[in-house]
This record gives C-alpha cells, sequence and structure tokens, in this order.
C-alpha cells in the first residue's frame, strides 16, 4: 500500500509544527521519522493515520493492494502500549476484532495466530498489570498484527523500556519487517533503532518542522546485525545530520506546556 | 574518602548505623478491632450497672439489646426497616440512574459539558432536605417526596463522579480504540465505561451514605413507619433504650450497605 504525504502542514495555536512536507511512502518499506524533540514527529505521524487533521495538504492512500483480511489499514503501535487493564492479553487483542464481521472461530483463529507470532500464547489469559514492559509491548504488536495492517505507525514503541528488552524487541521487530515486508512508518529518537530497522530514514527540522534529509540505507534488513560496520557508518552520518539540531532543542527552554 | 589513602584510624570506635524509619506504618489487627468494641460496651455496661451514667440518659447495653429484642419479636422492626430500606433502594437507584446518565453526557459531550457542570454546581450545595416541603408540596406526604429527595439528594453527587470518571479515563486508551475504528458505541461500552467505573464505584459509597441520612430526615418530617419515625417517636416519650435500638439498627444497616458495595467492587474491579 503507497502512501503519499502532499504538502501536509500544521499548526497548534501558537507553534508551527509541520510545514509542507511532501513524501511517498512505498508498499513493503520501513521509513523511520527520526530529528529532536519537538520537530513534530508524532505529529507527523498522527497526521498519517488520521488521527489529526492537518492545517492544510492531505494524505493519500492507495486503497488496491490491502492485504488479504485487513480490517484497518492504517494501524498504531503505542509507545505508552494502550492496552486495557480490564482485559486479559487475549481480550485486548480481541477487542479490536470484535466490531467486525468476523465469526467466534476465526476471530480465535486470528488471535491464536497473532498471539504464537510475539510468543505470547502462554500469556493470553494474563492482565497487563501482570507483564513486563517488553511483553506489554509484544501484546501491542499482537493487537496491531491481528488486524492484517496495511501499514504500521510506530511512535518510539520501544522508548518506555529498558535497555535490555530494547535489545530483544528490536530483533524482533526486525525479524517481523524482514519476514513480512510490511510498510512501516517507525519514529524514534534512537538512530540505532532507525538504522536497524529502515529503508529510508527522514531527518527533520525543527520550527517549523520540514524534511531536512532522506537517508537511504541499501542493507536488506535480514542481514543487518549488530555493529556492521556499514550501520555504524550510517548511524555516524545521521548523528552529523541532525547534531547541531538536537543541541538547539536540548538549550531551548519549553514554552509549551 | 578514597581507597588509597591509608586507613590511619582503623582502630576508632565503629558505631552501628542507628535504624532511623521507624513509625508511620500502622497495620492491621483484627484482635485489637473486636476487642475495643468488646471494651467499650463492657465499660458502658459497667457504667450503667454502677450508677454513674443515668439511666434516663443514656440505658444500659442490655436495656438496649432488650428494647431491640421486643422490636423484633413484636415485628415492629420488619415494618419500620421495610419501608425504609425500600424508600432507600427506590431513592438511591432513581438518584444513580439519572446521575450515571447525566453524568456520562457531561463527560463526553461538549454540548453537554458546561451548562452541565454549571447547573450541578449550582444545586450540589443546596441541602437537598431544604426541598423536602417542596417535594410534599408536589408529590403528596406519602412515599414520592421521599424518594424524591433521596433520589436528588444521591444525583448531583454521581453526576460529579461520574463525569470526573469519564474524564479520567485515559486519553491515550480512548485514542487507541478510535485508531483502530472503533463505533463510537463500542469506545463508550468498552474502554470509558470500564475505565470510569472505579471511581463511579466509589461514588457510591459517598451517595449511599448521603442517601441514608436524607432517608432519616425524611423519615423524621413526616413518615408513620420507618427507622426514623421509629427513633424520632422513641425519643419523644423518652424511651431511650428503643432510641439506641434505633440507632444502632442503622449502624448496622450502614455496614451492610458497605459490604454490599464491598462485593460489588470486587465483582467489578478484580482486575486491579
Ligand atoms: N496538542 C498540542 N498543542 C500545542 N502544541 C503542541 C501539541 N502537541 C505538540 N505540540 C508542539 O508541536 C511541536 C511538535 O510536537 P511533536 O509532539 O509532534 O514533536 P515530536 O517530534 O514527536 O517530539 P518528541 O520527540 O519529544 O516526541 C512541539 O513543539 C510541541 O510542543
Ligand atoms: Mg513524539
Amino acid at each position: 500500500m503507497r502512501l503519499t504525504i502532499k504538502n501536509v502542514s500544521h499548526r497548534y495555536d501558537q507553534v508551527e509544527a509541520l510545514r509542507d512536507i511532501d513524501l511517498t511512502i512505498e508498499p513493503g518499506e520501513v521509513v523511520a521519522l527520526i530529528g529532536p524533540s519537538g520537530c513534530g514527529k508524532s505529529t507527523l505521524l498522527s497526521i498519517i493515520g488520521g488521527m489529526l487533521a492537518p492545517t492544510s495538504g492531505e494524505v493519500l492512500i492507495d486503497d488496491q493492494a490491502k492485504p488479504e483480511g485487513c480490517l484497518n489499514p492504517l494501524t498504531y503501535v503505542f509507545q505508552d502500549f494502550a492496552l486495557l487493564p480490564w482485559r486479559t492479553v487475549a481480550g485486548n487483542i480481541s477487542l479490536v476484532l470484535e466490531d467486525h464481521p468476523l465469526s467466534r472461530a476465526e476471530r480465535d483463529a486470528r488471535i491464536e495466530e497473532v498471539l504464537a507470532q510475539t510468543n505470547l500464547s502462554d500469556f493470553r489469559d494474563a492482565f497487563p498489570k501482570q507483564l513486563s514492559g517488553g511483553m506489554k509491548q509484544r501484546v501491542g504488536i499482537a493487537r496491531a498484527l491481528a488486524v492484517r495492517p496495511a501499514v504500521l505507525l510506530m511512535d518510539e514503541p520501544l522508548s518506555a523500556l529498558d535497555a535490555q528488552t530494547r535489545i530483544l524487541l528490536l530483533d524482533e521487530f526486525s525479524d517481523l519487517f524482514a519476514r513480512t515486508g510490511m510498510t512501516a512508518v517507525y519514529v524514534t529518537h534512537n538512530l540505532n533503532e532507525a538504522v536497524r530497522l529502515a529503508h529510508r530514514v527522514v531527518a527533520l527540522r525543527r520550527r517549523p518542522g520540514t524534511i531536512k534529509e532522506i537517508h537511504s540505507i541499501d542493507i536488506p534488513i535480514q542481514d543487518r546485525r549488530e555493529g556492521l560496520p556499514e550501520l555504524v557508518a550510517h548511524e555516524g552520518a545521521l548523528w552529523n545530520l541532525i547534531r547541531d539540531e538536537a543541541i538547539a532543542a536540548d538549550k531551548e527552554l519549553e514554552n509549551v506546556a | 574518602m578514597s581507597r588509597d589513602v591509608a586507613n590511619s584510624s582503623s582502630e576508632n570506635a565503629d558505631n552501628k548505623v542507628r535504624f532511623r524509619a521507624t513509625g508511620f506504618n500502622p497495620k492491621a489487627n483484627p484482635v485489637a478491632a473486636w476487642a475495643s468494641f468488646v471494651v467499650v460496651i463492657v465499660l458502658w455496661q459497667l457504667g450503667s450497672s454502677t450508677g454513674f451514667i443515668s439511666d434516663l440518659a443514656m440505658p444500659s447495653p442490655v436495656a438496649v439489646a432488650e428494647a431491640l429484642w421486643k422490636l423484633i419479636v413484636s415485628g415492629d422492626l420488619w415494618r419500620h426497616l421495610g419501608a425504609s430500606l425500600q424508600r432507600l433502594a427506590v431513592g438511591w437507584i432513581l438518584g444513580t440512574v439519572a446521575g450515571l446518565v447525566v453524568g456520562f453526557m457531561v463527560g463526553m459531550f461538549t454540548w453537554a459539558r458546561s451548562p452541565g457542570v454549571a447547573l450541578v454546581s449550582a444545586l450540589f450545595p443546596i441541602p437537598k432536605i431544604a426541598l423536602l416541603p417542596l417535594f410534599i408540596i408536589w408529590f403528596g406526604i406519602g412515599e414520592p417526596s421521599k424518594f424524591a429527595t433521596i433520589a436528588f439528594g444521591v444525583f448531583f453527587p454521581t453526576v460529579i463522579n461520574t463525569f470526573g470518571g469519564v474524564d479520567n479515563v485515559a486519553r491515550n486508551l480512548i485514542r487507541m480504540g478510535q485508531s483502530f475504528d472503533m463505533p463510537m458505541w463500542s469506545v463508550i461500552r468498552k474502554i470509558i465505561l470500564p475505565g470510569a467505573l472505579p471511581t463511579i464505584l466509589s461514588g457510591f459509597r459517598i451517595s449511599s451514605s448521603i442517601a441514608i441520612i436524607l432517608l432519616i430526615a425524611a423519615e423524621m418530617i413526616g413518615a408513620q413507619y420507618g427507622i426514623g419515625a421509629l427513633i424520632l417517636a422513641a425519643g419523644q416519650l423518652y424511651q431511650t433504650d428503643q432510641l439506641i435500638a434505633g440507632v444502632v439498627v442503622l449502624s448496622l444497616l450502614g455496614l451492610c450497605v458497605s459490604w454490599l458495595l464491598g462485593r460489588l467492587d470486587r465483582w467489578l474491579l478484580g482486575w486491579r
């Protein structure tokens, strides 16, 4: 499924968050959005998924190539997991299937399938509060996969996790993208995540948020390993790209609550 | 202090580090809880038996128990209690249902928000018992005016709690539901309602105690039967044993209500 972001600008009352963003996301492509704090990454991701109406411009989605059984083409994975504490793991996944015309058997089959994919089968009846952060995010992934999304929209999905869990989940994401050829937009602060997962890394600059540079990484995702020299080089290049902005962002006083 | 600095004073007396985090951590002790009841009742009985507490001012526990027993065997207690429970149930349910509906609307819809909050803020501080005479004019001296008083008293705290609960449902969960294209009714039923439930249930504790207060007040103003009427009549005849027996029944009633609400909590909020 191709996503075309056309001339998107957005302003919050005082702040011009995004200006004239043009970007096309090709089917099967993983695009990482990076940039300093406050450059509008989350804003752009919300606009892409239809959770925020841009001040001007539009996002087009080419409906031809939806995956089979797709119930929700643009599907988010959240930084804070957004799981219902009163539902079990299976119940949280079931939640997003219940409003679709699926038979009980189909629904249960989908739940089993995504639980197996995310190694959660043993946890199906656990409540979120019983799970570690990493497990919660796996539930978030399982829930997203259950609707067979065309595009995964992920806003810093690893940043609420501890460093070790992050490494584990990063490997799992990389497997997922390599195996399924999923289209995804992945917002992150972490350049290492960006170079491990993305075909293209879009660096934004701030105030107003505009695209500074698009950086392509031509190594197939399944061949990328931690510490691979080419990846380290890409990471260095990206850091040089956003370094000055990051310093400026760090020094700025926050005037918006 | 660096390791590299030779420790020249190793023979200095080592003082044990004093434990400082004492207190501020009371623990539950069920034996002490029951024992305190026994002690109070025994002291009270002793005071009465020795004549230290005048019988007219405060009957002895034994006299209260006797009065209670008489009320039970004569069947009077059930007549009074039945009338009270019925008023309590009808009034509380009416007020709660209306309060939940209005609370949800105020919590969810812009059009209901400001008018709702304004009206509730203006009417909430009125002591509802002050409106009983008005309700008597509207509905007559019988049951409906009592239902209305209780319902009215229950309505406002329920509205406030409900919309507070709805407000407190994590925005990110609602957005999650919307991002999966859940229909509005599903978002309300599966996300907002359960998310607001803990606050709503704790509101039930407040509204039920308000309901009991209004029930007794309304029964004292004009009722033939009811615990409030029983207490008032006993007082007018200086039958303090019966009066205290009525108060004991009220205390038990309050305990029952709070036990029921505790069960409801555990049943509905087991996930916490
Ligand atoms: N609801 C809002 N109201 C007003 N201003 C907002 C709102 N949300 C974001 N902003 C402002 O818009 C700008 C972009 O915000 P956004 O959250 O998209 O940045 P971000 O790149 O995701 O930042 P971070 O890396 O910290 O997550 C920031 O300056 C922020 O202060
Ligand atoms: Mg963000």
